[in-house]
C-alpha cells in the first residue's frame, strides 16, 4: 500500500482556475500555492486536509490552463493520490512530471464518498475503500512512471537514470 | 498505413515512417515557449538538470505577457527571473515590454511558427498555431524545462476528430461563434486527448484570424491540438511573416477519424458561452435579458486586427452604455500600431472605451479589469470558469468581438445584427 487517507470528493470538470486561482500565480512556492488550493470551490479543504489524504473527482479533472502550479498545490497540500473518472491531458502529464500519483477509475469514483478512508497500491493499481470494504482495480502505471513518481518527478528521474 | 495530418507531423519529427494512435514517440521540437507564469517554474527545474546550455538559443521563445506590465512585486520578481535567464542563456526570442505581445498572437506574427513545425508551449493555448498547419500543443513547466535542455518531448499519438466545413459564415458571425458552437456540441472533454482537424471547402472562406481563434480554443474541448490544412491563405500569411520554407503535410485520403462532424457554416448563429463552462452555449436568440457591467475585447483568442475592426465598425460614432466598463486590448504592438493607423483606437476612445497595452491580465483575473462580487462581463476571451476574471461570485460570458461590442453599447448581451449600420 502506497497511499492511505481520507477522501475529499469533487464533481465533473474541476478546472485549474479553482484548483489554484490565477491571482496566486505570482509565486512558484509550493507551500504558498497549497495554502490557497481549491479555495474557490471548497474553503474548508486547506483547513481539513492532512498529509496522505486522497482527492476523488468525476470526469475531466484539471481542465483548463497548463499551470503546473495546480498539481504542485495539490501535492504540497499533502494529497497522496488523485483518483478521477478521467483527467484533462495537460494536468495528467504535469502530475506525472512532478511526481503526483493519479489514477483513472470510474468505478472507484462511484464507490467513494467524502470522508471515506481510501487506500491505494500503486504497483497493482488496487484502490480500496477501507470504510466500506469495497475494492477496485485501476490500470496500474507502467514501471517507468512508478519510478518517476517515487523519484519525485521527471527531472529527478532523468538525473537518476543518467547517473545509473 | 494511413495517417491524419497531426500524426504525419509527429511521425516526421520522431523520424519514423508511420505512427498510430496511442503510440508513444520521442520527437524533435522546432519551438519551445514559456511565459512569466510558467517559465519561472521551468527555470527552477532546468537548474536541477545540471546543464549550462539550452538546446538551441533560436528555438526558445520567452514572453512576459500574463502579469505584465508587472502588476505587483511578486510578478516583477518572476519577470526578472525570466529576463535574467533569457540574458544568461542568450535566448534570441525574448520579448521585453515594448516588443512583447500576447504570446499566441505574437509568435506567428514574428515568423516563429511555420507550417509543419512541432511546437510545445507551457501555456494551454499553444494549440493556436495549428491554424498555420503546425502540430502545436500546451504542456507544463517541467516538460518545458526538459525540452529547453534536450530539444525533445514525448508524445502519445492522438486519435482524431474531423470537422468538415461547408458553406460560408453569415455577416456578424465569426470563427469565435463557430468554435463556441463546436465546444457546445461536443462538450469540454469532447475531444479529450485527441486532435481536432478542420477540413472541407468551407475552410477557404475562413480568414487567418478566424482560424487562429478556432485552433486557440481547441483546448476548451479538451483537445491535444487543433489543425487546419495549409492553403493559399495560410501560405500568404507565412510568406509575409516567416522566412523559413513551409513544410506542408496533409491527411491521407483514407485517414481514420473517430468521428466526422459535418458543419454548414451558413447555419452558425452568434453564440455565447454562459457561466461557468465554455460548453454551456446558447445562440444569441436564446440569451434573454442579461445585464452586464464590463466588456473585454482582446486576448490570445480575439485580440487580432480583424477583431478590432469588427468592434470598431459597431462602436464607431456611438457611446458605450455608461454603466459598462469597456476594455479593449490589442494583442501585440504591431496590431496596436495598425489599429492606430486605421483610426480604430480613436473610435474606441471616443466611444468611451479604454485601450490597454497588450497583456493577458483580465482574461485570467490577473489585473487590468477584475470583476467584483455579483458582476458580469462579456468577454472575447476563452474561459468562463468560476472566479476566472475576479471574484468567485462574478460571471463571464464568452462571445465574439461583434457580440461584445454590441453589448457594450446597450448594457445587455446583444445581437450585433440588431445594431443598425452607420
Amino acid at each position: 500500500m502506497d497511499a492511505k487517507g481520507k477522501a475529499f470528493r469533487y464533481g465533473n470538470n474541476v478546472d485549474t482556475d479553482v484548483i489554484i486561482p490565477a491571482r496566486y500565480l505570482n509565486t512558484t512556492d509550493p507551500k504558498e500555492l497549497a495554502s490557497h488550493c481549491m479555495e474557490d470551490i471548497d474553503a474548508n479543504f486547506v483547513k481539513q486536509v492532512k498529509a496522505g489524504d486522497i482527492m476523488v473527482a468525476n470526469h475531466n479533472f484539471g481542465c483548463g490552463s497548463s499551470r503546473e502550479h495546480a498539481p504542485l498545490a495539490i501535492k504540497a497540500a499533502g494529497i497522496s493520490c488523485v483518483i478521477a473518472s478521467s483527467f484533462a491531458r495537460i494536468f495528467y502529464r504535469n502530475s506525472i512530471n512532478i511526481g503526483l500519483a493519479i489514477l483513472e477509475c470510474e468505478e472507484a469514483v462511484q464507490g467513494i464518498k467524502a470522508g471515506d478512508t481510501v487506500s491505494v497500491d500503486f504497483s497493482s493499481g488496487t484502490i480500496k475503500n477501507e470504510s466500506t470494504g469495497e475494492s477496485w482495480s485501476a490500470q496500474p502505471f507502467p514501471p517507468f512512471i512508478q519510478k518517476m513518481i517515487k523519484a519525485d518527478g521527471l527531472i529527478n528521474y532523468l538525473r537518476k537514470e543518467a547517473q545509473a | 498505413m494511413s495517417m491524419t495530418m497531426s500524426q504525419k507531423i509527429l511521425a516526421a519529427h520522431a523520424k519514423v515512417d508511420a505512427v498510430q494512435p496511442g503510440q508513444l514517440v520521442m520527437a524533435d521540437l522546432d519551438l519551445v515557449l514559456g511565459n512569466d507564469i510558467t517559465a519561472p517554474v521551468a527555470i527552477k527545474e532546468f537548474a536541477k538538470f545540471g546543464t549550462d546550455r539550452v538546446f538551441d538559443k533560436k528555438k526558445i521563445a520567452l514572453v512576459p505577457d500574463h502579469f505584465t506590465p508587472n502588476k505587483d512585486i511578486k510578478a516583477a520578481q518572476q519577470c526578472k527571473m525570466m529576463r535574467e535567464f533569457a540574458h544568461e542563456k542568450e535566448i534570441e526570442n525574448y520579448f521585453e515590454i515594448g516588443a512583447m505581445g500576447i504570446e499566441h498572437a505574437l509568435l506567428p506574427e514574428q515568423g516563429l511558427v511555420d507550417a509543419g513545425d512541432l511546437i510545445i508551449g507551457a501555456d494551454s493555448h499553444t494549440c493556436t498555431y495549428g491554424a498555420l498547419g503546425a502540430f502545436s500543443t500546451g504542456v507544463g513547466s517541467t516538460d518545458m524545462a526538459a525540452a529547453m535542455a534536450t530539444g525533445k518531448a514525448w508524445f502519445k499519438v492522438p486519435a482524431a476528430l474531423r470537422f468538415n466545413l461547408s458553406g460560408k459564415l453569415p455577416a456578424w458571425v465569426s470563427g469565435k461563434d463557430l468554435i463556441l458552437h463546436i465546444i457546445g456540441m461536443i462538450g469540454v472533454d469532447g475531444a479529450l486527448y485527441k486532435s481536432m482537424e478542420f477540413t472541407g471547402e468551407g475552410v477557404s472562406s475562413l480568414t487567418m484570424d478566424d482560424r487562429f481563434t478556432i485552433c486557440n480554443m481547441a483546448i476548451e474541448a479538451g483537445a491535444k491540438n487543433g489543425i487546419f490544412g495549409v492553403d493559399e491563405i495560410a501560405l500568404e500569411y507565412l510568406a509575409a511573416h516567416c522566412t523559413r520554407k513551409p513544410v506542408i503535410f496533409s491527411a491521407d485520403e483514407d485517414a481514420e477519424y473517430e468521428k466526422t462532424y459535418e458543419i454548414d457554416l451558413s447555419t452558425i448563429r452568434p453564440t455565447v458561452s454562459f457561466p461557468h463552462l465554455p460548453d454551456n452555449t446558447r445562440t444569441i436568440d436564446e440569451v434573454g435579458e442579461i445585464r452586464i457591467d464590463q466588456v473585454v475585447i482582446g486576448s490570445c483568442t480575439n485580440g487580432r486586427i480583424s477583431d478590432l475592426r469588427v468592434a470598431a465598425q459597431i462602436l464607431k460614432g456611438r457611446k458605450v452604455d455608461p454603466r459598462v466598463r469597456t476594455i479593449i486590448f490589442p494583442a501585440t504592438q504591431n496590431i496596436y500600431l495598425q489599429a492606430m493607423d486605421e483610426g480604430l483606437l480613436k473610435i474606441f476612445v471616443q466611444a468611451g472605451a479604454v485601450v490597454s497595452t497588450p497583456t493577458c491580465g483580465p482574461c485570467l483575473g490577473g489585473h487590468m479589469g477584475i470583476l467584483a462580487e455579483g458582476e458580469r462581463a462579456v468577454a472575447t476571451t476563452n474561459r468562463n470558469f468560476v472566479g476566472r476574471m475576479g471574484h468567485v461570485g462574478s460571471e463571464v460570458y464568452l462571445a465574439s468581438p461583434a457580440v461584445a461590442a454590441a453589448s457594450a453599447l446597450t448594457g445587455y448581451i446583444t445581437n450585433p445584427e440588431t445594431i443598425k449600420e452607420n
